[in-house]
């Protein structure tokens, strides 16, 4: 079934809808990885009213977590997502209690340079370990690439959105169908209320932290098995998280399910029919707009 | 308090030991980085007004400084007009994006402004280094050798130095006009609590949009200077996100929403940066970011009112013991 036809023979063998086609079903699945991290920026957002301005950045060191994974253990992709999932989990819950504890209830200024800042020291920090060099997994379970009904897509990309779109769905399913979730919720409504209940507030934010970023580590892993990278990536991410967020409305899993899938498609047919250059630019336009017209999202409240 | 420590004369003292620094220090070397102090001085100062005093944290600054920065080269490169020229169509450009970008964000809580910065600027940058009109990747380049005064293109630092630290007092002369007004307790109310601000009258978007308009027009012309003085830009270092930090650090390392917060903070960064530059050779291995990383997350963690601040409770806390004595 893997069909192993260059780029270059792929693009001279199909037909002009099948690109097309191509196109549109490649976009949705690294859209589908945009909705997995930015679910876990909506999650902060919604539990407490916070922006993680370092959420690409976990994005990106899930992806070198996943590098090192397969590097020094020769773990294969199940290992390496899960290995970015839990880093990065552990890591979003010790700057919770490190940082953001101390911060949230502090100024409007410290909120945002905590995270700001600690976006500059990861991205610097792994710049300097890691050089600027783009990297890529070595050859793995997921090399290749498959044909479906005369549509070639990379199998780690398939394999990379159908993941994060199932994982989103399990975060939503956690959020409003157990009593973790319920807590969870309880505590993005109401502190006081929720303590008086027997909810420990500070708990339920940590394990908010470490969902968030380790839905950015899976996400990263999943990304680091169809496209290569560098440190800078997160920048990028974050911004796209951001605008993904905005549309899909402020603290709204599903929405950035939906939003995640519309953006990786707006961006993939700008860079088709407008040229590479122009899908962020058209993206962070998309922002813009949004702001405008309706920054309260697709699916939020007016 | 007491004589020595009054104010006039402490004031009277900077503008003296600034004044005098490159006479005393004459070295090239140590006039840039007087220079590349003031500079600094004069975005954070701008960024202040509106990320300090009135508590609405952009991190894009650079899009104000960048339009600054590209309109003076720009109208060189096309017409061969004096910088002095595209210095106002600058300031112009800024205030007008400055409402652009006020106008939706204001009404929504402080993090949507900070986000929606960020990304416009990023937008901008990416767009400027597609446009061959203002050189793309390339950027833009100024008067190589000056036809006149008027080019703002000079051998020596010195010229340079005087004529930002003009514009730095200009700054911050606005600003403690501004601290003594009525358009400096809004901003003030605003940044302490925007409910209650409002609740007392205060027309809160309207001095949130004035705020951001005048320093972005600052800001600008710190674009401005910064082209004539290096005769060259590119979108990097005119919209890139780290020139938007270095305003947001200086200003905070200092005192965010302090009148000198932004100058103590660029004397002590601006050394420190030149320091780090020497020792670890160049940005090119990214250790300054991380050592700008690391403080922001350290004023952020411990010390959200900056040095000044900390200063005032140092003294505070040495004073209580004595008095009781």
């Amino acid at each position: 079934m893997p069909d192993c036809g260059g780029r270059q023979g792929r693009r001279g063998r199909a037909q002009q809808p099948m690109v097309v086609v191509q196109v549109i079903v490649g976009g949705l699945l690294l859209g589908a990885i945009y909705a997995l991290f930015s679910s876990g920026l909506t999650l902060i957002w919604g539990m407490m009213n916070f922006i993680n301005f370092a959420h690409g950045e976990f994005v990106m060191l899930g992806m070198y977590v996943a590098l090192l994974t397969v590097v020094w253990l020769t773990g294969g992709p199940a290992i390496f997502a899960v290995a970015a999932a839990v880093a990065l989990a552990a890591l979003g819950v010790a700057i919770y209690f490190s940082l953001i504890r101390h911060v949230i209830r502090g100024p409007m200024l410290a909120q945002i340079l905590s995270t700001f800042g600690l976006a500059l020291l990861l991205r610097y920090a792994a710049f300097f370990v890691f050089s600027a060099n783009f990297r890529s997994l070595p050859p793995n379970a997921l090399s290749g690439t498959i044909n479906l009904a005369g549509v070639y897509l990379p199998v780690a990309q398939l394999v990379a959105g159908v993941a994060a779109i199932a994982l989103t769905l399990a975060l939503h399913l956690l959020l409003t169908n157990t009593t973790v979730g319920s807590k969870l919720l309880a505590v993005a409504e109401d502190r006081t209320a929720a303590m008086l209940m027997g909810i420990r507030p500070d708990r339920m934010q940590a394990l908010a932290w470490g969902l968030s970023a380790g839905a950015a580590g899976i996400a990263g892993a999943l990304m680091a098995t169809a496209y290569p990278w560098s440190p800078t990536v997160g920048e990028t991410f974050g911004l796209i998280a951001f605008v993904v967020v905005a549309l899909g409305g402020f603290g709204s899993v599903l929405g950035s399910l939906y939003a995640g899938l519309i953006i990786g498609l707006i961006q993939a047919v700008s860079a088709y029919w407008l040229g590479a250059i122009y899908k962020d630019i058209v993206v962070y336009g998309l922002f813009v707009a949004l702001l405008w017209f309706r920054p309260q999202g697709l699916m939020g409240k007016a | 308090m007491k004589s020595i420590h009054s104010p006039h004369l402490r004031l009277l003292v900077l503008a003296a030991a600034l004044l005098a620094f490159p006479l005393v220090f004459s070295s090239p070397f140590y006039r840039d980085i007087g220079v590349t102090f003031l500079l600094a001085a004069i975005s954070a100062s701008a960024w202040n007004i509106v990320g300090g005093y009135a508590g609405q944290v952009s991190v894009g600054h650079s899009m104000f400084f960048g339009l600054g920065a590209y309109t003076p080269l720009l109208f060189y490169t096309l017409f061969g007009w004096s910088p002095l020229a595209g210095i106002p169509v600058g300031i112009v450009l800024s205030v007008a994006l400055a409402v652009v970008i006020g106008t939706p964000t204001f009404r929504l809580t402080g993090h949507y402004f900070s986000m929606a910065t960020i990304a416009v600027a990023e937008l901008i940058r990416i767009f400027v280094g597609t446009w061959d009109l203002v050189g793309a990747a390339i950027g833009l380049q100024g008067p190589a050798v000056a036809r006149g005064w008027w080019d703002l293109t000079f051998r020596s630092e010195l010229p340079y130095y005087y004529i930002f630290l003009a514009v730095l007092a200009v700054v911050l002369l606005t600003t403690a006009t501004i601290e003594r007004r009525r358009f400096g307790f809004y901003l003030r109310a605003i940044k302490a609590s925007e409910r209650a601000a409002r609740s007392l009258g205060v027309p809160v978007r309207r001095t949130k949009l004035q705020a951001l308009a005048l320093s972005a027009a600052f800001t600008s012309v710190a674009g401005s200077l910064y082209a004539c003085k290096t005769g060259f830009i590119d979108p990097d270092s005119g919209f890139g996100i780290l020139v938007s930090v270095q305003m947001v650090i200086v200003a905070a390392l200092g005192g965010a929403g302090l009148l000198f917060g932004p100058l103590l903070g660029a004397a002590i960064l601006i050394p420190l940066q030149t320091a780090t530059n020497t020792w670890f050779g160049g940005g090119g291995s990214g250790l300054t970011y991380i050592l700008y990383g690391g403080i922001i997350v350290l004023i952020a963690r411990f010390e959200p009112g900056g040095l000044f601040e900390l200063w005032h409770r140092v003294r505070a806390m040495r004073r209580r013991p004595a008095r009781a004595a």
